[in-house]
């Protein structure tokens, strides 16, 4: 997630992360299979804006960078 | 029988807007998720009988991840399912993402009715959902509202009763989403639209540099906004009724009085060159409501007027994402913005929203940052009223001093505090525009709130300090506390009454600075120390109520501690 350029798509490969994460990611729709859109990304680590869905959701760079997608 | 409702469903769905129509009952509603940290109730009459209504904090799982969500799916528990009803309100306008609460609600077994919410949204957005597949597909009564101009809620209310105990198998998450692909695949369909400006915007704000630049523009023009709304109502509203109209009722009154006695110190207080001065009398009748409604009630108007605007718009989410950076080394993430904004109106509402945040950490910081650096409405306005005098350099430098000293702090208990902080996982809302009935009536209540909170205790608090002063009582405490308001502060001793009122009242506290005539050093350095030292009486209770006692301490100590340091250092560097 982190090295993917902006306004890119990408497939969810794996999430990675502690089970109450996990849950919270997969509450809100992220999860492996799933397809994404990279909005932004803001510099000196800061956090990183995707579009699941129908939703914009703002990710903190850490939590972003434990998502692993694959870019088509 | 059914005895409760819930409502439940995602953050930001209007679940707030649909409680209002359903019960009469106001409450706060804005365009960010977690607006509603506390449960409302109400009641809704079905069939001459009086059912509770619970409005429930937004959820996207029935699996805890916040504070917010623990209360959430505790209340749930708490009650036998035949009990009552749950109502899940849904973002038509993300069906996709809300189902997945929606089916969770289901699999428990709940008897659900799935509430269609901003149906009138879903139309200029190129989405068309069939309802009534979708009732036949989840196996529960759905019904499209628009809570805010109150479209469809009858029939909400007329099918509650609709809502059955289900009996469905539990799936995995995966299996889940699977099953709510195949839903959304038969009863959504999507109409492609060009991007509008509206969308251009959205994607605009949440880039680094665009958004930044958008932010400076909306957060420039809101304080000008506040300011001039401020003084116009100050200037052409307050003013000309205390002066005109209810001054010359005052002077009768003081001269019925005899212009002087215990009666007269008291309702009228001292005169001033044979005339009462609303900024100097310190009169029940004379300065205390001149304070409340003359100085400080036109700002309450103008910054929550503004603040209410910025809300419903949608804008704050996207000042959390671009502030996040900085407010990681505060050991805070960019949501904390919410709670600080909220703590510029009041600090207690402020420290309240603290609990969006997740950690026990994360709370302590953001709420002592909250009591020490961001001052309330009441006292900001009261620093613009007397050291505007002297010009804006010393109100500049008052929250150049507070921002200093927020961020120094914050850093230093981002250092010091255990345990971690969590990042932040934030929804974006679109913009929407506010609906002018939604602002007024946010606007009312808070006014409301600021009336009933403050009214009282200002005149309690004037009618205290007025008999402790004419019996001279405060005479003991002066001279005790003259060492360090003097020798440390450089204030004249006189000023630890207004210091010790500031406990009560921030906004009473400087006006009992009016009386003595400080010096512009005096009086910034005063202001300052009103702002850090010590929480008023109002969010100290509420610093107990979240945090608990160890805790209330501890951010007491860091205040007063603070507070001693910060107002020496000013008294040695500043010269003039």
């Amino acid at each position: 997630m982190i090295q993917m350029k902006e306004k890119r798509k990408g497939k969810i490969v794996e999430v990675s992360g502690g089970a109450r994460l996990q849950n919270k990611f997969m509450s809100m729709g992220i999860y492996p299979g799933r397809e994404i859109i990279k909005l932004s990304h803001f510099a000196l680590r800061g956090p990183v804006a995707i579009k699941v869905g129908r939703s914009v959701l703002a990710l903190g760079h850490g939590m972003a960078s434990k998502i692993t997608l694959e870019v088509e | 029988m059914i005895k409760k409702i819930f409502l439940i469903g995602n953050p930001n769905v209007g679940k707030s807007v649909v409680f209002s129509r359903l019960t009469g009952v106001q409450v706060i509603s804005s365009n960010y998720p977690g607006t509603t940290v506390e449960i409302t109730k109400g009641y809704l009459e079905i069939a001459q009988e009086r059912i509770e209504v619970v409005d429930l904090p937004g959820t996207y799982s029935l699996e805890p991840s916040s504070k917010v969500e623990e209360i959430v799916s505790l209340m749930l528990k708490e009650y036998p399912k035949d009990e009552f009803v749950v109502i899940d309100v849904i973002d038509s306008t993300n069906l996709e993402r809300n189902l997945f609460l929606a089916l969770q609600l289901i699999e428990e077994g709940f008897a659900v009715i799935a509430c269609l919410n901003m149906c009138d949204d879903t139309k200029h957005r190129g989405i068309d959902i069939d309802t009534e597949k979708l009732e036949g597909l989840l196996g529960i009564p759905v019904v499209s509202t628009c809570a805010i101009t109150g479209v469809g809620i009858k029939l909400l209310i007329e099918r509650i009763k609709e809502a059955k105990l289900t009996t469905k198998d539990s799936f995995t998450h995966e299996k889940r989403w699977l099953e709510i692909g195949k839903i959304i695949e038969q009863v959504q369909h999507l109409t492609h639209r060009h991007h509008t400006f509206r969308e251009m915007l959205e994607d605009a704000s949440v880039r680094p540099i665009s958004g930044m630049f958008m932010a400076l523009g909306v957060i420039f023009i809101s304080f000008k906004i506040v300011r001039f709304l401020g003084e116009l109502l100050i200037n052409k509203v307050a003013d000309p009724v205390f002066f005109d109209l209810y001054q010359p009722l005052l002077e009768k009154l003081s001269s019925t009085l005899g212009s002087g006695g215990f009666l007269h110190h008291l309702l009228v207080g001292e005169l001033i060159n044979g005339k009462i001065d609303f900024k100097q009398s310190m009169g029940l009748l004379t300065t205390a409501p001149y304070i409340e409604f003359a100085m400080v009630l036109p700002y309450i108007i103008s910054f929550y007027l503004v603040l209410s605007i910025l809300e419903d718009i949608g804008f704050l989410p996207r000042l959390a994402m671009l502030l996040d950076n900085l407010f990681h080394r505060l050991g805070l993430h960019g949501f904390a913005i919410i709670p600080m904004l909220l703590g510029f109106g009041c600090n207690v509402p402020g420290i309240l929203s603290t609990r969006v945040l997740e950690s026990k950490r994360e709370r302590f910081i953001a709420s002592t940052l909250i009591s020490i650096g961001v001052p309330c409405v009441p006292l900001q306005a009261m620093i613009f009223g007397l050291l505007g005098h002297y010009g804006g350099f010393y109100v500049a430098g008052v929250y150049l001093v507070l921002f200093a000293l927020w961020l120094i702090l914050g850093i230093i208990l981002n250092r010091v505090s255990k345990g971690y902080s969590p990042e932040f996982l934030l929804e974006i809302p679109p913009y929407r525009i506010p609906s002018f009935l939604n602002l007024f009536q946010k606007l009312m209540l808070r006014i409301k709130g600021f009336l009933i909170e403050a009214v009282p205790v200002v005149l309690l608090g004037v009618l205290l300090v007025n008999i402790l002063l004419f019996f001279k009582l405060f005479d003991s405490l002066n001279s005790l506390l003259a060492p360090i308001v003097q020798g440390l502060f450089g204030l004249p001793k006189e000023a630890v009454v207004a210091l010790t009122v500031g406990f009560f009242r921030k906004d009473v506290a400087v006006g009992m600075l009016m009386p003595l005539l400080l010096s512009a050093k005096q009086l910034f350095i005063a202001s300052v120390l009103l702002a850090i030292s010590f929480p008023c009486v109002a969010t100290f209770v509420v610093l107990f109520k979240e945090l608990g006692f160890k805790d209330l301490i501890k951010a007491t100590l860091i205040m007063v501690i603070t507070g001693l340091i910060v107002g020496t250092i000013l008294n040695l560097t500043i010269i003039h």
